[in-house]
């Protein structure tokens, strides 16, 4: 961390945009799981697509897959991050 | 050939398999034992963690358990999976950085205390031990199911397997094998998965099938889950696809049991110690997105055959003459997971909700009848005449979808791979938090590198003894202590170390607070909802939810406490800055 004690203000930057990242990474993980799969289940049970009731596609199905491409989205985000701020191994 | 000769080929080939392995990957120093030598490449540690994380429950269990309560699996499956969205954004990458080699080491060096270290390591061999006797026995049970062995002589076969690899190969042969096991238990888990999709819906992918109509029969052309829906209400169960309402769980209760469930997960110390293994910050990160990725292909296969073997089993069972019940159904009563009280007395089977008896069935040693086993336990009111053990709607899947017998004695290997693979992670955590976190950390920080090593494989050795012990003789609430396992690691280690990542100015005095306080609380309740009879007192929160109340006062324990208490040393917070920033991230190290 030699060069994080002179370049302070991008280090900062660089952890404010991390933890952006996060907050709306975590934000979409608790709307599908939480809010889809379960608070709203019920009304969106009343849309039928493809054989599933919606509420119910996303709490065996669907929340799942978006936590897959939820971390994947991560990944590359903070790829071009740490390039960015010249961190990266 | 008989599926027994079969199950002896499968089971001998992939033992075989995994023995090779650990011959292959045995190890010479503490940095292999215990990390693997940090080498692992992420696609690897991605299977290795999947089969980390999936035990004989999810192979097994899960599926069965889903098909009988409809939507409220769900629980399980977010719950199963989130947590690792957890991990991978707010622990792995930071602790991968950070480079030692327990979940202990971080607490203990982060929180600048021997104290918390100790509270830690408790905390680890408590969790580590619960789960892997359940694992110990799931591997007797595969074994006396399929080879007709004794349970007994199954766990000591499975015992020895394990301490050969794990005790050659530490964390390196561990990791090896799992990554045979994760390959063997997917294909044992998908082939039957995809065969009763074709047979139900006609299309050979379970996600899909999962939403299509039904291919011929009665229902043909309606939709499954709507078939579902009305069969289940017929039958006077609540629709399979409706959430809450009577006979389900509450909203507040889904919510806390599937949050404790996530964060429990992200808190496991054998599924965080495997982001240690891999060789960079970049790594750990897309290591974490395999392995759910990998975990997702059987997570989201699991509902789908959960709800084709409902509609199979009660359209083959449901109002059928016993005379006329399938072979596979007379296969699985004689083991005593399925069973038949012809309550009305009309030789036909009857399957309504409600319990059909009182307990698990246990046979009279008779014959009625109409051939089938009699019972001797007293009938429950209400029509219901079938008692269908969950298990048995992955167990007997393959004969329900009428495979060939490689294909059941792959089910076999399957799920020894599953119990086993997650059994020697957990063996590892309770080996390392003795041998590592205890004796070198603690009490000799002169010990030789040499009889560290050997101390590690000593620890196995004893663990292994243990497991074997509780997997011999079961204590009764194995089944209950899961529940306590996802509490403790939701309300003792997810918090702080989440506080420890994010703010600098979280203090020892505030994480030991935190950490008793939110296991206090969490086991005080479980203990006296699961085994002193209470009411769950708190608003109805089931005992399996409270870690997420325990992890919630946790948080706020420590941040009220760490206010007041003056801030870490200079050094501390210094390490915290150089965790968040991804370069210089070297091999782990012992210091």
């Amino acid at each position: 961390m030699t060069q994080s004690t002179q370049t302070t203000g991008s280090m900062r930057e660089y952890w404010r945009r991390n933890v952006g990242y996060m907050a709306v990474l975590l934000a979409i993980w608790a709307t599908v799981s939480y809010g889809c799969g379960i608070v709203f289940v019920e009304p969106l049970n009343a849309v039928t697509v493809g054989g599933f009731p919606l509420g119910f596609w996303f709490a065996q199905q669907g929340s799942i897959f978006v936590f897959v491409v939820l971390i994947f989205v991560y990944y590359l985000l903070m790829l071009r991050l740490d390039r960015k701020y010249d961190v990266h191994e | 050939m008989t599926i027994k000769i079969w199950t002896y080929i499968m089971v001998g080939l992939t033992f075989g398999l995994y023995l090779v392995i650990a011959w292959m990957s045995r190890v010479k120093d503490t940095r292999g034992f215990y990390v693997a030598g940090g080498g692992v490449p992420p696609l690897a540690n991605g299977m290795a963690t999947a089969a980390d994380w999936m035990s004989a429950a999810s192979f097994i269990s899960m599926a069965g358990i889903i098909s009988f309560t409809g939507y409220t699996g769900a629980v399980y499956l977010m719950g199963w999976t989130g947590g690792y969205v957890l991990l991978a954004l707010l622990l792995a990458p930071y602790l991968r950085k950070f480079g030692k080699f327990t979940v202990p080491d971080f607490v203990g060096d982060r929180y600048y205390s021997d104290t918390a270290r100790v509270v830690a390591l408790i905390c680890a061999i408590f969790v580590s031990l619960t789960y892997v006797a359940g694992q110990m026995r799931g591997v007797g049970i595969v074994f006396s199911r399929f080879l007709e062995v004794d349970v007994n002589t199954g766990v000591i076969i499975g015992m020895v397997i394990v301490f050969v690899y794990a005790g050659l190969g530490g964390m390196k042969g561990i990791t090896w094998t799992q990554v045979a096991q994760y390959l063997v238990l997917i294909v044992a888990f998908l082939i039957p998965a995809a065969a009763i999709s074709r047979m139900v819906t006609g299309s050979f992918i379970p996600q899909l099938g999962f939403g299509s109509s039904i291919l011929s029969g009665p229902d043909a052309g309606r939709h499954l889950l709507e078939t579902l829906d009305q069969i289940g209400q017929d039958l006077g169960f609540s629709a399979y696809t409706s959430a809450f309402g009577p006979g389900n769980k509450s909203m507040l209760d889904v919510l806390c049991m599937t949050l404790a469930l996530m964060v429990g997960t992200a808190g496991l110390p054998h599924v965080i110690i495997r982001f240690y293994t891999v060789p960079s910050v970049r790594a750990a990160r897309l290591s974490a997105g395999y392995a759910l990725l990998f975990i997702a292909i059987l997570y989201t296969t699991a509902p789908a055959v959960a709800a084709f073997a409902r509609y199979n089993m009660v359209g083959t069972v449901n109002e059928a003459p016993y005379a006329q019940a399938p072979t596979w159904f007379k296969n699985w009563e004689r083991t005593g997971l399925i069973a038949w009280m012809d309550k009305n007395g009309d030789g036909v089977i009857q399957y309504r909700a409600g319990a059909p008896f009182a307990g698990k069935p246990q046979s009279s040693g008779q014959i009625g009848a109409h051939g089938q086993v009699l019972l001797a336990n007293a009938p429950a009111p209400g029509a219901n005449e079938l008692y269908v053990d969950p298990d048995i709607m992955v167990l007997a899947n393959p004969e329900i979808a009428a495979l060939p017998a490689w294909v059941i004695a792959l089910v076999a290997a399957g799920g020894l791979a599953a119990a086993l693979s997650t059994a020697s992670g957990l063996l590892l955590v309770i080996a390392s938090s003795v041998s590592h976190d205890l004796y070198y950390r603690v009490i000799n920080r002169g010990a030789s590198e040499r009889a560290r090593l050997t101390l590690g494989r000593v620890m196995i050795g004893v663990a292994v003894c243990v497991a074997g012990y509780f997997g011999i003789n079961p204590p009764g609430f194995v089944a209950q202590v899961v529940a306590l396992a996802f509490g403790l690691g939701a309300s003792s280690f997810f918090p702080i170390l989440v506080l420890g990542i994010f703010w600098k100015r979280a203090t020892r005095e505030g994480a030991i607070c935190g950490m008793i306080a939110g296991i206090g609380f969490t086991m005080f309740y479980i203990v006296q909802t699961k085994f002193l009879g209470m009411a769950p007192w708190f608003m109805g929160v089931s005992p399996e939810g409270i870690g997420a109340v325990g992890m919630v006062l946790n948080f706020a324990v420590t941040v009220v406490v760490s206010a007041l208490t003056p801030a870490p040393p200079q050094a501390v917070q210094d390490m915290v800055e150089t965790v968040r920033f991804p370069r210089g991230a070297g091999a782990a190290v012992d210091h």
